[in-house]
C-alpha cells in the first residue's frame, strides 16, 4: 500500500505560489506515495513563536498535529516550517503531560521535500529537463536544523540540462528571518545584497531555493536593485513546472 | 559606557552609511572567520572538544559556588587578596580603595571587557587617577574617546590611516615628520609610548581569562605581552573578573584554552598564555609585591536563576560576530553596549534589562550560525527567543502585538482564514501580475523599504487543490 503523505503546504507557498505546492504533491507522487491536502492547516506558527508568542505557536502546533492526524508522513516544501514541525513543536510541548507524546509523534514525522525524496523514498533523480546554470541557496533552517545540504543539490545534478554552480560563500543567510525583514529592513537589505553578491558569482541563469521567504527576499531586492536574476523554488525546477513567471516578474519579464 | 541600545535602530541606520566602517568589516570573512576554519581544519577532534569546553563550563556553573570558595582559599593560600563584589558599584569602590591606599596616580590596564562592563576607567579618572589602556586596539580607543566594538578586537571598525592621523595628534611630542606609513611603524610608536607607562604606573589592572580553583591562579592570554606587563611591572597588580571566570582544574583551564584561540583568532595559542599565582614570592626574580582579585557578580547569580546560565559558558572569543551576518553589516558600536553580537544581544538585556534593550534579541534571523561556531555551545538563538518573550510581555511592542493578534485570530480558524485569504490573494494578484511586484504596498512599508513585495500567483493552494480534486483542470 502506498503510504499517505500529509501536504503541510506553508501559508507563503498557499498565498504566494501555488504552483510550488503541485510541484511538491507532483514529485511527493511520484515517488510512490498518494497526497493528502488537510483543510485544517494554516500557518505553523513560526512566526508567533520566534515573536515571543508560544502561547499562540501552541494553539497552531496542534491546530496542525490534528489536522494530519492519519498521515504516515507530514511533507513541507520547506526546511524552515519542516524544522520547526519537526524540532520546535517537541520543545514547545516539553513536560506538558499526554500532548507531549501526540506532538513527538507528530514531529517524527515531518520531513522537508527534497530530504524525504532523497533520504525516506530514496530517489536519486526526478526526471526533469532544465537547461541552464542553476545555484542553489540553503536556507538556515533547513541547512542548521535540519542538515539539509547535499539532497536538492544531488536532485538537481541529476536535471537533465542542467549545471549545477556553486555561490562563491555558500552557507551566509539571506537576511530574511521572517519578522526580521520587515523590522529591521535596512539591516535585512544590507545582508541580502552581501548574499546576492556570492549568488552572482558563478553566473548562474537561476538561483533556486527550498524556502520561499528566502526566495522571497531575494527575488524582491534583485528587483529592487534592478539586477535580472530569475529566483524559483527547487521544487518548480525538479517538477518541471516553470510555465508560472520566476518570483516577483512580470508576466512581461517573463514573454 | 553610556548605553545606547535603545537607539539600536537609529545606531544602525548610521552604521550602514558609514563606508569606513563598511570596508573594515569586509575584512572579516577573509580574515578572523577564514583563520578560524583553518585553525579547526588542524585539529580533527575540534567537535569533540566543543563539547568537553561546554561541559566543563555546564559543570562549574552548576557548581559555581564551591569552585569560587576553592578559588579563593588558593588564591589567598597563595599570597593574593580575594575582593567579593555584587554590584558594578562595589567593584569600582573597591579598586578605587586599593588605588587611593597606595596614592597611586598612574595605573595601567590589560584589555578587560568587565572593566568596560563597570565603566572603571571614568571612575579612577573622576579620582584623578589616570589609567592607560595598554593593549594596542584598547589604547587606540582611549586616545579616540570609543568604545570596543568588537570583543576580542576592539578597535576592528578602524584603519591604518586612522590610527596615524590619531598618534600625529595624540603623541605631539615626536617628531612630526615621522614616518608611520607602515602597521609596523605604528606598532613601535605605540610600543614605545606604552613602555614608559609600564615603568611608571603604581598600580597594573588585568582581567582574567580564567580563575583556576585548583591553584588560586589568574590565566590572561594576550598577543601583545601587555597583559603580563601590566602584572609583572607595578608594585601592585590587581585582577578584575567576574564569577563565571572559574574553572576547576589546571587541566580544565588547558582544555578550554585549546577552544578559545582557534575560536577567537584562528591561532592555535595566542602568543602569551600568562599563568599568574600570586604575588612575587621570595626567590622569584620578578612580579608584583601584591596581588588582589577582584571577583564581581554584577547580575550573573540572577542570570543563573533566570535560565541564563548558558549564556554564562561564554569565554569571550568573539566568534559568533566574526560570523553573524547582521554583526558583519553594523559592527559593534550599533548594540549600543559593551557586549556586541549575537552573545551581546543575550547578555545587554540582562544587564540593561530587556525595556531598554529589546531591539537586539528582535534584530536576528536565527540563522543559527553562531550557534555553530561558539565553542562552548551556547543556544544563541533559544535565549534570544526568551528574551523575545519576555519583550513582548512588557508592553513596548504594542504595535506588533496587535498584528500578532489579529494574524493569529485568523490562523486559529481555517475556514475564515481560508476564505479571507482568497479574497486577498485575488486582490493583491490582479494589481501586481502583469509587473510581478509591488515598490510599494499599504501596511508592508517595512519589507518594500529595501526590496519590491512580490505579486502572488491569483489564487491560493488550498483553493486550487480543492478543485483539482474535483477533477477541474488548473
Amino acid at each position: 500500500m502506498k503510504p499517505r503523505v500529509g501536504l503541510f503546504v506553508t501559508c507563503l507557498v498557499d498565498l504566494m505560489r501555488p504552483s510550488v505546492g503541485f510541484a511538491a504533491a507532483r514529485l511527493i507522487e511520484e515517488a510512490g506515495c498518494v497526497v493528502v491536502v488537510p483543510a485544517g492547516q494554516t500557518c505553523c506558527g513560526q512566526p508567533a513563536y520566534n515573536a515571543g508568542d508560544p502561547e499562540t505557536a501552541r494553539d497552531l502546533a496542534l491546530q496542525t498535529v490534528r489536522a494530519f492526524e492519519g498521515c504516515d508522513f507530514v511533507v513541507a516544501p520547506s526546511g524552515s516550517c519542516a524544522a520547526m514541525l519537526r524540532i520546535h513543536y517537541p520543545a514547545l510541548f516539553k513536560g506538558r503531560g499526554g500532548v507531549e507524546s501526540e506532538v513527538e509523534a507528530f514531529a517524527g514525522r515531518v520531513h522537508e521535500l527534497t530530504s524525504f525524496l532523497v533520504n525516506v523514498r530514496h530517489k536519486t533523480e526526478t526526471g526533469a529537463k532544465f537547461s541552464g546554470r542553476v545555484t542553489h541557496h540553503d536556507a538556515c533552517s533547513g541547512l542548521r536544523e535540519l542538515g539539509i545540504r547535499s539532497e536538492p543539490r544531488q536532485l538537481l545534478a541529476a536535471v537533465e540540462g542542467l549545471e549545477l554552480v556553486e555561490a562563491r560563500e555558500v552557507s551566509p543567510c539571506c537576511g530574511f528571518g521572517g519578522l526580521f525583514s520587515v523590522k529591521y529592513p535596512e539591516i535585512s537589505g544590507a545582508v541580502a545584497d552581501r548574499k546576492i553578491e556570492d549568488l552572482r558569482a558563478p553566473a548562474a541563469d537561476l538561483v533556486t531555493g527550498g524556502d520561499l521567504g528566502c526566495l522571497m527576499n531575494l527575488a524582491g531586492r534583485l528587483r529592487r536593485t534592478g539586477i535580472h536574476l530569475p529566483c524559483r523554488h527547487v521544487a518548480e525546477v525538479l517538477a518541471g513546472e516553470l510555465h508560472d513567471p520566476p518570483i516577483a516578474w512580470g508576466e512581461e519579464d517573463a514573454r | 559606557m553610556t548605553p545606547s541600545t535603545e537607539t539600536f535602530k537609529s545606531n544602525a541606520r548610521a552604521a550602514l552609511a558609514d563606508a569606513k566602517l563598511a570596508k573594515a568589516l569586509a575584512g572579516l570573512p577573509g580574515g578572523l572567520v577564514a583563520q578560524r576554519t583553518a585553525a579547526k581544519g588542524r585539529v580533527p577532534e575540534f567537535e569533540a572538544l566543543r563539547n568537553t569546553a561546554r561541559d566543563i563550563r555546564d559543570h562549574t556553573l552548576a557548581h559555581l559556588d564551591l569552585y569560587l570558595e576553592a578559588f579563593a582559599q588558593k588564591a589567598e593560600a597563595a599570597g593574593s587578596r580575594v575582593h567579593w563584589a555584587e554590584t558594578a558599584e562595589e567593584a569600582r569602590a573597591i579598586i578605587a580603595r586599593l588605588c587611593q591606599e597606595r596614592g597611586a596616580r598612574l595605573v595601567t590596564k590589560g584589555k578587560s571587557m568587565v572593566s568596560e562592563e563597570i565603566a572603571l576607567n571614568r571612575h579612577l579618572e573622576d579620582l584623578g587617577i589616570t589609567a592607560v589602556e595598554t593593549d594596542l586596539g584598547e589604547y587606540l580607543l582611549q586616545i579616540r574617546g570609543e568604545t570596543p566594538s568588537h570583543i576580542i578586537a576592539p578597535a576592528i571598525h578602524l584603519s591604518q590611516d586612522q590610527v596615524e592621523a590619531d598618534f600625529r595628534v595624540h603623541h605631539n611630542h615626536l617628531a612630526p615628520d615621522r614616518v608611520l606609513t607602515t602597521a609596523e611603524s605604528l606598532v613601535a610608536e605605540a610600543r614605545a609610548v606604552l613602555r614608559e607607562r609600564f615603568l611608571a604606573a603604581d598600580i597594573g589592572i588585568t582581567g582574567a581569562n580564567f580563575l583556576v580553583a585548583e591553584t588560586g591562579s589568574a590565566i590572561i592570554v594576550t598577543n601583545e605581552g601587555n597583559g603580563d606587563l601590566s602584572a609583572h611591572l607595578p608594585k601592585t597588580h590587581i585582577v578584575l573578573a567576574a564569577i563565571d571566570k572559574v574553572v576547576p582544574t589546571l587541566a580544565d583551564a588547558a582544555t578550554l584554552l585549546r577552544v578559545l584561540a582557534r575560536s577567537a583568532t584562528g591561532q592555535d595559542m595566542t602568543a602569551y598564555t600568562s599563568l599568574l599565582t600570586g604575588p612575587k614570592a621570595p626567590g622569584d626574580p620578578d612580579g608584583p609585591a601584591e596581588c588582589h582579585i577582584v571577583i564581581l557578580d554584577n547580575g550573573r547569580s540572577e542570570m543563573l536563576k533566570n535560565g541564563l546560565g548558558e549564556a554564562l559558558r561564554c569565554i569571550r572569543c568573539g566568534a559568533c560576530l566574526n560570523h553573524c551576518p547582521i554583526y558583519n553589516a553594523i559592527g559593534g558600536h550599533a548594540y549600543g553596549w559593551v557586549y556586541s553580537g549575537p552573545i551581546g544581544a543575550v547578555l545587554s538585556p540582562a544587564f540593561l534589562g530587556i525595556d531598554a534593550a529589546q531591539d537586539l534579541p528582535s534584530a536576528s534571523t536565527f540563522c543559527g550560525k553562531c550557534e555553530e561556531v561558539c565553542p562552548v555551545k551556547i543556544p544563541i538563538t533559544r535565549l534570544l527567543r526568551g528574551w523575545r518573550e519576555k519583550s513582548l510581555e512588557t508592553g513596548k511592542r504594542r504595535h506588533e502585538r496587535w498584528l500578532l493578534g489579529a494574524w493569529a485570530f485568523f490562523a486559529r480558524r481555517p475556514r475564515l482564514y481560508h476564505l479571507a485569504t482568497r479574497f486577498a490573494v485575488a486582490t493583491l494578484s490582479v494589481l501586481g501580475r502583469p509587473r510581478g511586484a509591488f515598490k510599494r504596498l499599504p501596511l508592508a512599508g517595512g519589507w518594500t523599504a529595501r526590496r519590491d513585495f512580490p505579486a502572488p500567483q491569483g489564487r491560493t493552494f488550498q483553493q486550487l487543490w480543492a478543485e483539482h480534486q474535483r477533477g477541474v483542470p488548473r
